[in-house]
């Protein structure tokens, strides 16, 4: 006969109180901002949904929203990509796997406000490497400091350059993980190429894929770092993504409580696009 | 289908081999039969999947020639040979149906839809998985993706042969019986040249008209099911196949006898040659006890089920007996009878004594 008995919550205890201080207290705080005002003091007016109506409705919002929508699809369609075919064509054995792993993984070890600084001296018209040799040498006008154009260039290929390993490397990881079977057998049925990676390599990669995918979205969605230490959001608003305006507005401007409410959307839309995706990415194999 | 040839053929994967060692396999030159069923058998590392990637084309073999009716095809790669292959693991491309997995091969060589059609309802009726055709390949269970990659290989009607290296490995023993006789069927229905590679005896001898037995990247001997076990020609062969394998004595060869441990044996006929190590081979099955004969004292008697297995010590040696009744007890002392047709002499490992003329 056993005897039932609540001691096993004693066991997830410590767990809930950690997660109560490092993410449920500071979320319930912000929650509490987002419908109140503040003018100091620690007095406080209640709002109720008025600031999250006002976020939603501010031309301001939604154009880095837009920003911050383009930006993602942008580093999704490239580096995906890229990042598979990296994968592809890197060696599976020998002497220049690990020589490959170890070039593949130096950019992800950098700091990222380390990456933004080293991308601004890189690009900087006249004294930067590249920023000289494009105005200077090729005579291509570029000036990220100046052109939109420009801006948005280098901070995508800054993203590219910094992240696409982390898809190279987890695809890599599927793809040794394909028996050689798998290989000689597809020389036997006589496949081409292409159907070796349609019906090989890319649903042995699948699952991997779907990480790096919803990596890659949650990330790049809330980058701040870099683009703040690059553009500085600039030049105008034109590189001001999300997480940006955000601080600006929260901690430049010192409104708590619309900045309170945008971060809750912020974290609703991120929630729901990543659910969203992993659902559709995943129905397959639930059948 | 096709007779293949493998003449002189040897492998080294390394790039300049210098003596025998170097190769995988040695100097091997067979001929199969169009449509017979062969076996590759041996134990693990002798070089068996070795051979059957340089039959199937995903190995170029260092010497040597593999022709296919009289055909050189050791330079074409696997596409062209027209061969099928069965792997160890079962093979089959998880996005697929199990039709589309059987049509697979046919849609890459570009047979008309109507045929491919056909062809895959033949087959699926062939191998029983007709109601599976239209369910998603990846959840099948070990022994029905073991079937489809069959599938995929007898679905083309113009292949040379079909090849199978150790498919039965991971399938489990109470469908293994079913999955043999399966193949055995397949065979019979399809008529293709089959290559089956394995190191389990009752697989090799169950399925094939014929064994090829190697050992260290050599051939040993090529014989029927019957043949390997009567009479091996190497007591590597002896000792391999049957359970318990042959017992090897060592002893003196002289004319006709053999002195083991200071008995004299009978042969089946004369001995060769007079160099080398000489081992007296006979199988525990031959080994019978009686009144009189040689003295053994016997050690462990094992009951596994159908006979005994009797251990007995004559002199400082261990020698095995099979028998299904009057069982020796333990620490008894008992007199043992070879059995002279059985016995043989084998010199430096193969075998030395003339068959009797019958």
């Amino acid at each position: 006969m056993r005897t039932e008995n609540q001691k096993a919550w004693f066991f997830v205890l410590p767990v809930l109180a950690l997660v109560a201080f490092n993410a449920l207290v500071p979320m319930m705080t912000v929650v509490n901002y987002s419908v109140q005002e503040t003018f100091g003091n620690n007095q406080f007016f209640w709002e109720g949904l008025g600031w999250f109506e006002q976020i939603l409705r501010s031309d301001r919002f939604q154009a880095a929203l837009g920003r911050q929508f383009l930006f993602t699809a942008m580093i999704l369609a490239i580096e995906v990509p890229l990042g598979v075919i990296v994968a592809l064509s890197m060696p599976r054995k020998g002497f220049w796997v690990p020589v490959c792993l170890v070039l593949m993984a130096l950019p992800m070890l950098i700091p990222w406000n380390v990456v933004g600084s080293m991308w601004n001296i890189f690009t900087l018209p006249k004294i930067g490497l590249l920023g000289y040799f494009l105005n200077d040498v090729l005579g291509v006008n570029y000036d990220m400091t100046q052109q939109p154009l420009s801006a948005w260039i280098t901070v995508i290929v800054m993203d590219v350059w910094h992240w696409t390993s982390l898809v190279v490397l987890l695809c890599y990881a599927g793809l040794v993980s394909i028996p050689d079977a798998y290989y000689q057998a597809a020389k036997i049925d006589g496949a081409s190429p292409w159907s070796v990676f349609r019906y090989i390599q890319l649903p042995k990669m699948k699952t991997v894929l779907t990480i790096a995918v919803l990596l890659r979205f949650m990330d790049s969605f809330n980058i701040y770092t870099e683009p703040f230490v690059l553009t500085g959001g600039g030049p105008g608003n034109s590189t001001t993504l999300l997480s940006i305006d955000l601080v600006k507005i929260a901690l430049g401007q010192f409104d708590l409580g619309p900045a309170a409410a945008m971060s809750l959307i912020y974290f609703a839309i991120t929630l729901l696009v990543s659910w969203v995706f992993y659902t559709l990415m995943t129905k397959d194999d639930a059948q | 289908m096709a007779q293949i040839k493998l003449s002189n053929l040897r492998h080294s994967y390394m790039p300049s081999p210098t003596g025998p060692e170097d190769y995988a396999l040695k100097e091997i030159d067979v001929t199969w039969r169009d449509g017979g069923a062969y076996a590759l058998l041996g134990p693990s590392g002798c070089g068996k999947s070795t051979l059957l990637n340089i039959i199937s084309g995903l190995l170029t073999p260092s010497e040597g020639q593999i022709l296919f009716d009289d055909r050189d095809v050791t330079a074409l790669p696997p596409d062209q040979r027209n061969i099928a292959q069965v792997f160890q693991f079962p093979v089959i491309y998880d996005t697929m149906t199990v039709g589309e997995n059987l049509a697979f091969p046919l849609k890459n060589r570009g047979v008309e839809p109507a045929k491919i059609k056909r062809r895959v309802d033949e087959i699926a009726e062939m191998l029983d998985v007709t109601d599976m055709l239209n369910t998603r390949a990846s959840g099948l269970s070990p022994d029905n993706k073991q079937k489809i990659s069959m599938g995929r290989g007898l679905v083309r009607d113009d292949v040379n042969a079909v090849m199978f290296d150790e498919p039965l490995t991971v399938i489990d023993p109470h469908l293994k019986w079913k999955l043999r006789s399966k193949l055995k069927e397949l065979h019979q229905k399809v008529q293709a040249t089959m290559i089956y590679v394995t190191h389990d005896q009752t697989e090799a001898l169950t399925f094939a008209d014929e064994v090829v037995v190697m050992q260290d990247g050599e051939v040993v001997q090529i014989g029927t099911p019957v043949e390997l076990f009567e009479r091996p020609q190497h007591t590597f062969v002896g000792h391999f196949i049957g359970s318990p394998g042959m017992n090897v004595l060592p002893c003196e060869a002289r004319g006709d006898r053999a002195v083991f441990e200071g008995h004299e044996v009978m042969l089946e006929g004369p001995t060769k040659g007079d160099s080398g190590h000489t081992d007296l081979g006979i199988r525990p099955e031959y080994v019978g006890f009686g009144d009189s004969g040689i003295p053994a004292h016997v050690t462990k008697v094992a009951d596994i089920g159908r006979h005994f297995v009797v251990s007995a010590m004559v002199g400082n040696t261990t020698l095995k007996a099979v028998t299904e009744h009057s069982v020796p007890e333990p620490g008894s002392q008992v007199f043992l009878q070879f059995k002279p047709e059985q016995s043989r002499v084998y010199r430096d490992g193969w075998i030395a004594t003339e068959e009797r003329a019958r």
